[in-house]
């Protein structure tokens, strides 16, 4: 899923200060799994928002909506007559819904109340892990389904750096796995270790946000 | 390893020759004379002074610019590369530039991620964005492709080749140590024609593996030199073991570093050891000295190991 977290109150509260009515909209798919921008989210921000905005002389008024998906237009549409009645929009969609609703509602300001950063699996009750970075040239094949583009500090392609510590784990951060020394286990446990004695080569990295932004056409489903 | 003549440290492992590298590391500021008082502490007591790149993530003068110094200063310099800081282009474009300064020795590493900041005792600059568009193993391969090909990574040509004596960097006792001989072997088969490793100080797991990679044939395929990092103080060596991966100190090493009533002298007598353990074993074709801001301790150690003169080839070629 995509992960976002809820940006500071304070940052919050500094950019609808001075609005009369405010949107706090929702989305009930990525940000509702990792618990940032769903309804339940949606319902507990309001009021901290409220009272943060009391807080600094502000009587704002915050109406609440949560999509099924606010990266979806049909969804977005629903939106239509509540986005009338406001001055601005704070949505705690993932950047791809902020922009949907910002694109959509461009006569009114639209605010990120999240900060999006990962591609993740939620590992465990209230614990998120990277899984993905789109890098637009899957690995997984050769790497017995760990990817160190994501999971890899340094994105290293041929074996670990000289950093995993004796336990297993990378030097940045004691609990995070070193992927390496996953894909070596994994490739041990399958017979299979000599077959990371290839060498990879560079990696064409064009195919990700490096070859520019990204925008596919499949003629196909045109209409 | 490459059969062209390219550089001093080169010449010096063909000749069989016990093999002394050391370490030099460039300042936190712009001022050469930090680099040229350095060079004086231990100019003539190593084959090659390997130049540090931004190590532990800290912004000091590039290790190019320090190279050329030590070069204009009579040491021949090992410059190094890590893949944290520049792309393919920005890379490519600095190694021409340093050939054409007359670097010829280039140690390939991955380098330490931006979070460490010199362990914590610098800020450093950890909210910058990596690079690593290309890893160590492929810029050892864009090296050779450099010299052995005269062609760029993206297959456009160059001319002259760019004449390159190639390093790499081994990390034998760090997890998984099943896989750390199949990485040497990675690094050899890309290129590297002198491989230095991290600190030995466990002289028997490091025998281990270099009996592996011996036996694996990579010892005729490239000059390996273990690491030696002078222990000055018991709490050094402590740190070390417990924070510096691939680095495991043995319990009675701290021990007598911590009853000896002259940590600083009983330091030097274990790092000469230490050189006379590693020479014993097949394969090791020399030592890479790192005296960590203390490069003044390095002529006694290298004298007291018995490894000076070191060979002068300036009559040849």
């Amino acid at each position: 899923m995509i992960f976002a977290e809820w940006k500071p109150l304070e940052e919050l509260t500094d950019k609808l200060g001075g609005f009369k009515k405010v949107l706090l909209a929702g989305c009930a798919t990525c940000v509702a799994e990792c618990a940032a921008g769903g309804e339940k989210e949606v319902e507990t921000l309001a009021p901290l928002l409220r009272m943060g905005l009391k807080e600094k002389g502000f009587d704002v008024e915050i109406l609440t909506a949560t999509l099924e998906k606010q990266c979806e237009w049909e969804f977005v549409e629903e939106l239509a007559e509540l986005v009338q009645q406001v001055d601005a929009v704070l949505s705690i969609a993932c950047g791809i819904g902020v922009q949907a609703l910002a694109e959509r509602f461009d006569e009114r300001p639209v605010y990120p109340g999240v900060n999006t950063s990962a591609l993740t699996i939620r590992q465990e009750s209230g614990l998120w892990a990277s899984r993905c970075a789109a890098c637009g040239d899957c690995v997984l094949g050769e790497t017995f389904g760990l990817c160190p583009v994501a999971r890899c500090a340094k994105s290293l392609m041929n074996g670990p750096c000289g950093g995993t510590r004796a336990n297993g784990s990378c030097e940045l951060d004691e609990d995070v796995d070193c992927i390496w020394k996953l894909i070596v286990d994994r490739a041990e446990a399958r017979g299979a270790l000599e077959s990371l004695a290839e060498i990879k080569k560079p990696k064409d990295w064009s195919a990700s946000r490096h070859g520019g932004p990204k925008r596919v056409i499949r003629e196909e489903l045109r209409q | 390893m490459t059969d062209r003549t390219i550089s001093n440290l080169q010449r010096v492992i063909s000749s069989g020759e016990f093999v002394v590298t050391a370490e030099i590391g460039p300042p936190r500021g712009p001022d050469p004379e930090d680099v040229r008082k350095k060079a004086a502490l231990v100019k003539g007591i190593a084959d090659a002074y390997n130049v540090t790149d931004n190590q532990t993530a800290v912004v000091r003068m590039s290790s190019i610019a320090a190279s050329k110094i030590l070069l204009d200063a009579g040491l021949e310099p090992v410059m190094q590369m890590v893949c944290r800081d520049r792309n393919r282009i920005a890379m490519q474009s600095d190694l021409l530039g340093a050939s054409a300064l007359g670097l010829r020795n280039c140690l390939c590493l991955s380098g330490d991620h931006q979070s460490a900041g010199a362990g914590g005792k610098l800020k450093g600059h950890p909210g910058s964005k990596n690079v690593f568009d290309i890893d160590s193993i492929q810029l050892i391969s864009v090296v050779k492709g450099l010299r052995d090909e005269a062609v760029q990574q993206g297959g456009d040509s160059i001319e002259p080749a760019a004449p390159f004596f190639i390093g790499a960097a081994w990390t034998p006792l760090s997890p998984s140590e099943a896989f750390r001989v199949i990485r040497l072997a990675k690094k050899i088969e890309a290129g590297a024609d002198f491989i230095q490793t991290q600190a030995v100080y466990d002289v028997a797991a490091f025998a281990e593996s270099m009996k592996k990679a011996h036996d694996r044939g990579l010892t005729e395929r490239a000059a390996i030199l273990p690491g030696i990092i002078v222990p000055r103080s018991a709490g050094m060596l402590r740190y070390m073991n417990a924070n510096v991966p691939g680095v495991e100190v043995p319990d009675d090493l701290i021990k007598r570093m911590a009853s000896a009533s002259d940590p600083g002298a009983e330091g030097i007598k274990i790092t000469i050891e230490l050189i006379n353990a590693v020479r014993e074993m097949p394969g090791v074709k020399g030592v890479h000295l790192q005296a960590i801001e203390a490069e003044r301790l390095l002529p006694e150690v290298i004298e007291g190991a018995g490894l000076l003169p070191r060979p002068s080839y300036s009559d040849a070629d």
